[in-house]
């Protein structure tokens, strides 16, 4: 089985936030929430660099660790879910995540939250795949189609790559070696102990 | 012909232009700028040399900075792009803090069981005022007690299931229960923190004024409050040392709790990621160490001491009971009515013929 990463191009994301429209569209994600994200550093200054960013589906996940109700599992794919079901909102996650994925729905009522929504990198949950159930509570189950990411598959300059671990790196290695430079793998040294060596 | 010749004129004036500008901007550059690195760019910029990395970054954050940029929603805890600190959280969450409170918790029922067998239960000693009952606490002070007391349990039993309950119950319930109950535990956590604010901003106005170290504190803690010798008892105001420390442990470990928790209750209200981090370390390890506390509390007040929950109970201790560990308290109360009712009354305190 391949080992699911994402891998954002800094050098070539033009902060177009097509990603993020395509994420919500596809999941019919609540207000308020957005799976992903494009953060814009330096921004107005020389190096300027964006990066879209979401739930990178860690090696020995935080989230799952820190989880007092152990909501999260993970795939043969490496992709890190969790069961709404068994969520309680407690929004230790939220605290864990180095990346900020975790979200609630609710932000009043003494901080109840409502069940967490991440990115699920188009894997759905743990109900039966392409069901009516899992579209409604995590969207919809592209992996199960033969499908990537759709975030991925859609970026309008490739910059942000999603698959098998080792491809996409081969992919952005053979890139850096092309033009002459890169910014680095963005978050994989925090989310997969290992970075893309340049 | 006429318009052609025009715009031959137009050209050559526009050319001539072009040249003086041309000339003046080549000058300026040979003024200002030095020729292009070799190798660079036509333009003489390279478009990766000041990029931003994600090394640099990380290696230039300080403890409580994270990676932050600028982000289109109208969100600031979006625009974070890493917070590192994450992984400290997980660090304490799942490393540190079951310890702390196995510990803290464990600890004190294996030294409260040690004391019962070794040393035993405190028994009333009979005297001549056995039977004679004087007021300790009044009904709003009860109310207070056991309105606090009743929401800890349940803030102390749901806290620990935070820390515990995937550890202990669920292998025993399975997930689907434990979840359910975690839910359950989780909205009491919510909505019974205020009362039990309410009851520890009560008994920090009812009995501050009792509480203030006084000249017996020091003899009674030398004494080990007569606990560890059977027979000596240290003299006490109407609380002793060790109450006091119950009630300045209740006092700030409450408003510590308070605080903390009110932070968590109203998520990015008052802190960031970053102090809401910080709010759950104070407010897990002093919920911990609180817990500890409170049990040492119940034990004595009830199993550990004959006559001791009388005072919570009904509100009226034996007169014995109450000069044998309260003297200087008991002394105080019957000066204060000793021109009206006397507490008590009865043949102890009938005139003698």
């Amino acid at each position: 089985m391949a080992r699911m990463k994402f891998l954002c191009d800094a050098d070539r994301c033009i902060e177009c936030n097509a990603c993020v429209t395509a994420c919500k569209n596809e999941h019919d994600v609540p207000w308020g929430i957005n799976r992903r994200r494009v953060v814009t550093l330096n921004d107005g200054k020389p190096g300027e660099r964006s990066i879209s960013m979401a739930c990178m589906h860690c090696t020995d996940a935080p989230c799952a660790a820190v989880c007092p109700v152990n909501c999260f599992y993970t795939t043969a794919d490496a992709v890190v879910l969790h069961s709404k079901d068994l969520c309680i909102g407690c929004g230790y996650c939220f605290y864990a995540c180095p990346f900020g994925a975790p979200q609630y729905p609710r932000v009043g009522n003494f901080g109840s939250r409502g069940k967490m929504d991440k990115c699920t990198y188009c894997a759905g949950g743990p109900e039966a795949d392409s069901s009516e159930a899992e579209y409604i509570k995590y969207g919809r189950n592209r992996l199960a189609e033969g499908k990537l990411p759709l975030c991925a598959e859609m970026c309008s300059t490739k910059a942000l790559l999603a698959g098998d671990g080792d491809i996409i790196a081969k992919i952005y290695k053979e890139r850096v070696t092309q033009r002459g430079y890169g910014s680095g793998a963005w978050g994989w040294k925090t989310a997969y102990r290992e970075t893309v060596a340049l | 012909m006429r318009s052609g010749f025009h715009m031959v004129r137009t050209l050559l004036a526009a050319l001539a232009i072009m040249t003086v500008v041309g000339a003046g901007v080549g000058l300026a550059q040979t003024g200002q700028d030095p020729r292009p690195p070799a190798g660079g760019q036509p333009s003489g910029s390279n478009p990766t040399a000041q990029a931003v990395k994600e090394d640099q970054l990380l290696g230039a954050l300080r403890g409580g900075d994270n990676i932050s940029g600028r982000n289109t929603f109208p969100d600031p805890k979006a625009a974070i792009l890493q917070q590192p600190q994450g992984r400290d959280y997980r660090g304490f969450r799942e490393g540190w803090l079951p310890w702390i409170g196995g510990i803290a918790v464990l600890g004190m029922l294996v030294a409260l069981a040690v004391f019962y067998f070794s040393r035993g239960r405190i028994a009333l000693e009979p005297s001549d005022e056995s039977g004679v009952k004087i007021q300790r606490f009044n009904a709003f002070e009860r109310f207070t007690h056991w309105m606090t007391a009743t929401c800890f349990i349940v803030l102390a039993l749901s806290g620990l299931n935070y820390i515990f309950g995937k550890r202990l119950l669920m292998p025993l319930i399975g997930p689907d229960a434990f979840a359910w109950l975690s839910q359950w535990a989780k909205y009491a956590h919510n909505f019974l923190s205020w009362p039990f604010m309410l009851g520890v901003l009560f008994m920090i106005v009812v009995w501050i004024k009792d509480n203030i170290p006084d000249r017996y504190d020091a003899a009674w803690l030398r004494a080990g409050g007569g606990f560890l010798r059977g027979g000596a008892h240290p003299d006490a105001a109407r609380f002793n040392a060790g109450q006091k420390l119950i009630f300045w442990s209740v006092a700030l470990g409450g408003i510590a709790l308070s605080i903390t928790g009110i932070i968590m209750l109203f998520p990015f209200s008052y802190a960031n990621i970053n102090g809401m981090q910080w709010a759950q370390y104070i407010h897990a390890v002093v919920g911990v160490i609180l817990i500890a506390i409170m049990i040492a509390h119940i034990y004595i007040g009830s199993l550990g001491m004959e006559g001791a929950y009388d005072a919570m109970g009904s509100g009226e201790v034996d007169l014995a009971w109450a000069r044998r560990h309260h003297r200087a308290w008991v002394e105080e109360q019957q000066a204060k009515t000793a021109s009206g009712r006397q507490i008590g009354g009865g043949p102890a305190t009938a005139p003698a013929e």
